[in-house]
């Protein structure tokens, strides 16, 4: 268990530097952050100073090298623009998106996964067809259209909720909405696959067979079993608690980690980028890990072969 | 099978009269009357897609909601098709049990058997706590597990085959039921599991009086184990008789046809034979006798219509319209 344990955590390792290190060059390479921050009309001195004082005029790789030391060394750098460090800026932001991204995850779990249950087990019926019309709907609106249209007719026609800002609870509403709403249906979606799977299978007749009432055949064979696909959806969707709101945030002026990111890449404010990137990464990893001990915990078939869980 | 046939009027403890099953307007099983006695084993032998297993999952209700199921099944008196979920929850597992062909599909993956046994225990014996678990370990060394104090906390793929099968026999055996339908419980097993696996089952059922349904394509194993056999072909019950006059001498060409495809055991070598053509389609039936079109002595009447099943003898039911004693059982090599 223990080596399992350490060569998930190495996997987890490299797949950070990858991301790290994919960013630096397409950052480094897709714009001078001397001339962006400082504008156009900057004097050549200015951006001179500047490039100087933050390394810029260094070989790439030697830029690389300091760069990756530092991260090992948990120093991620400081923001080109306000001179903070960027951990700071990205840490004030956080609680901000996961005002949006905790309830919304809420209402993914708790509408997508019922209603999934709920069409699987009534099947061909005209709620289950209900339900997986909205559920295409659901995942194939994207989200700023979602967000849109909601604020079209709750913000401007109803006048009932504001269209953007962070104001007070009311102002989440929508956001909060647009994102559960496309994950509640995903969810649905993989739910009802992963039941109609589960309820197909000899084990489940086996348990009518014994007298086991059927509410009891669900509740205890059933849901058991369909729950090893769902929650490879939920862990996929906690990994995406940090940095799935950009679309939403931009949409709904909603002062959070999205957009920070947007505002941060337009300006080249590599620190700032990398930093952001970097948490996206460890929370993806972290929530795979995660999802991978579930199994464990779920499946004992998988308990004395964890290396079948990957 | 050596055990003297006793009068089919006697206590019957399950009979289906005229049970029909049709998928989304298909019709796989046309009228089935059977009966099964208090004790008694009852084979049921027929190809793949002849209605055996459908038969018994019709009558406890097993089917998925679209099946459209008419007829009776009556147990000790109260009809099974229709009833209330609540009562056939108490029958299920209670008076009638039913083990499965595949063992390791059949039992839930993700829990330990121990609790698949002691479900059954605390529905139909009222059992709880340490109870379930002692009266687990009593059945488990029943059905011949070692260890199995330790083994009533392993899971289904800590098992092989066989001990899962002696796990679902056991779990079939927690509800003390009426009659066991085992329905091919030997056709996923190795060959000499398969024997050790029909043991268990003819001595419990010994032990516990029992009725045993045995659904199986497997001559040997219905002549070893029952007293009475029924030959299904098409979804319908084309023959059926004490296991030792049928044996002896089956009189439905189908299931002449099944007997001689067998080796002989003793005597001279024969060369096998084997039925021409296939079962055919429930949804391309033809008009007369299902079995028409294979038959080596099909005539004229056979065509017109499926012939009923009647008394042949005074234990024999037979579904065709040859006087078939007067047909030798080799004209099947001249087909």
């Amino acid at each position: 268990m223990l080596r399992f344990i350490a060569i998930r955590l190495g996997r987890a390792m490299i797949t950070i530097a990858l991301v790290v290190t994919f960013a630096f060059i397409v950052l480094r390479l897709s714009g001078d952050p001397a001339q962006i921050i400082l504008g156009p009309e900057a004097p050549p001195e200015a951006v001179a100073a500047f490039r100087k004082a933050w390394g810029l005029d260094d070989p790439l790789w030697l830029q690389y090298f300091h760069y990756f030391g530092a991260i090992i060394q948990g120093e991620l750098g400081r923001s080109m623009r306000d001179g903070r460090a960027a951990i700071e800026l990205v840490a004030e932001r956080i609680p901000v998106t996961l005002a949006l991204t905790l309830p919304a995850l809420a209402i993914k779990i708790g509408l997508g996964i019922p209603a999934g249950i709920y069409a699987a087990l009534h099947r061909g019926s005209l709620a289950d067809r209900v339900v997986m019309m909205l559920s295409v709907a659901g995942f194939t609106i994207p989200s700023f259209v979602l967000g849109l249209t909601l604020v079209l007719i709750f913000a401007v026609k109803l006048g009932w909720l504001p269209s953007g800002g962070q104001d007070s609870w009311r102002h989440a509403i929508l956001p909060v909405l647009t994102l559960g709403i496309g994950g509640a249906a995903v969810l649905a979606r993989f739910t009802r696959s992963a039941m109609l799977e589960v309820l197909g299978q000899p084990f489940i007749r086996t348990a009518s067979a014994k007298g086991v009432p059927w509410r009891d055949v669900i509740v205890g064979h059933a849901l058991p079993n369909a729950a090893i696909p769902t929650v490879t959806i939920v862990g996929f969707m906690i990994g995406t608690l940090i940095a799935g709101a950009v679309v939403v945030e931009s949409v709904f002026s909603w002062p959070g980690v999205g957009r920070l990111l947007v505002v941060a890449v337009a300006n080249r404010d590599l620190a700032v980028v990398q930093c952001i990137l970097l948490l996206v990464a460890a929370t993806m990893v972290t929530s795979n890990l995660v999802v991978d001990f579930l199994y464990g915990f779920l499946d004992p078939r998988l308990r004395q072969n964890p290396g079948k869980a990957s | 099978m050596s055990e003297p046939h006793k009068s089919p009027a006697r206590t019957a403890e399950l009979s289906l009269s005229k049970l029909t099953v049709s998928f989304d307007g298909v019709t796989v099983l046309h009228g089935v009357d059977l009966s099964v006695g208090k004790g008694e084993a009852l084979g049921l032998v027929g190809e793949s897609g002849s209605g055996k297993s459908v038969t018994w999952l019709a009558a406890l209700g097993l089917l998925p909601g679209k099946a459209k199921i008419t007829g009776s099944a009556r147990l000790d008196g109260m009809e099974l098709i229709g009833a209330k979920p609540e009562t056939l929850d108490t029958v299920r597992g209670g008076r009638v049990a039913m083990i499965f062909q595949d063992p390791t599909s059949a039992l839930n993956p993700v829990l330990k058997v121990g609790r698949q046994i002691g479900e059954a225990l605390a529905l139909h014996r009222g059992l709880s706590g340490a109870a379930i678990r002692a009266e687990a370990k009593r059945l488990f060394d029943l059905v011949g597990i070692p260890d199995a104090e330790r083994r009533l906390s392993s899971y289904p793929h800590e098992f092989s085959g066989g001990q899962n099968q002696r796990v679902m026999i056991a779990m079939a055996l927690a509800g003390a039921p009426d009659i066991l339908v085992a329905d091919e419980p030997t056709t996923a097993l190795d060959v000499t599991i398969q024997a050790q696996i029909l043991d268990l089952i003819n001595t419990v059922r010994r032990e516990m009086g029992m009725a045993l349904v045995l659904i199986s394509h497997d001559l040997g194993v219905i002549a070893e184990t029952c007293d009475r056999v029924a030959v299904m072909y098409a979804g319908r019950i084309v023959e059926e008789a004490p296991a030792s006059a049928l044996f002896a001498a089956p009189h439905h060409p189908y299931a002449r046809g099944l007997l001689h495809s067998l080796p002989p055991l003793g005597g001279e070598r024969r060369k096998l034979v084997s039925i021409p053509g296939v079962v055919p389609d429930p949804r391309a039936l033809p008009h007369g006798c299902a079995f028409a079109p294979r038959c080596p002595q099909v005539l004229e009447a056979c065509l017109s219509a499926p012939p009923a099943l009647r008394g042949v003898g005074d234990a024999r039911r037979l579904a065709c319209v040859l006087e078939a004693r007067t047909v030798p059982l080799r004209s099947f090599e001249a087909a």
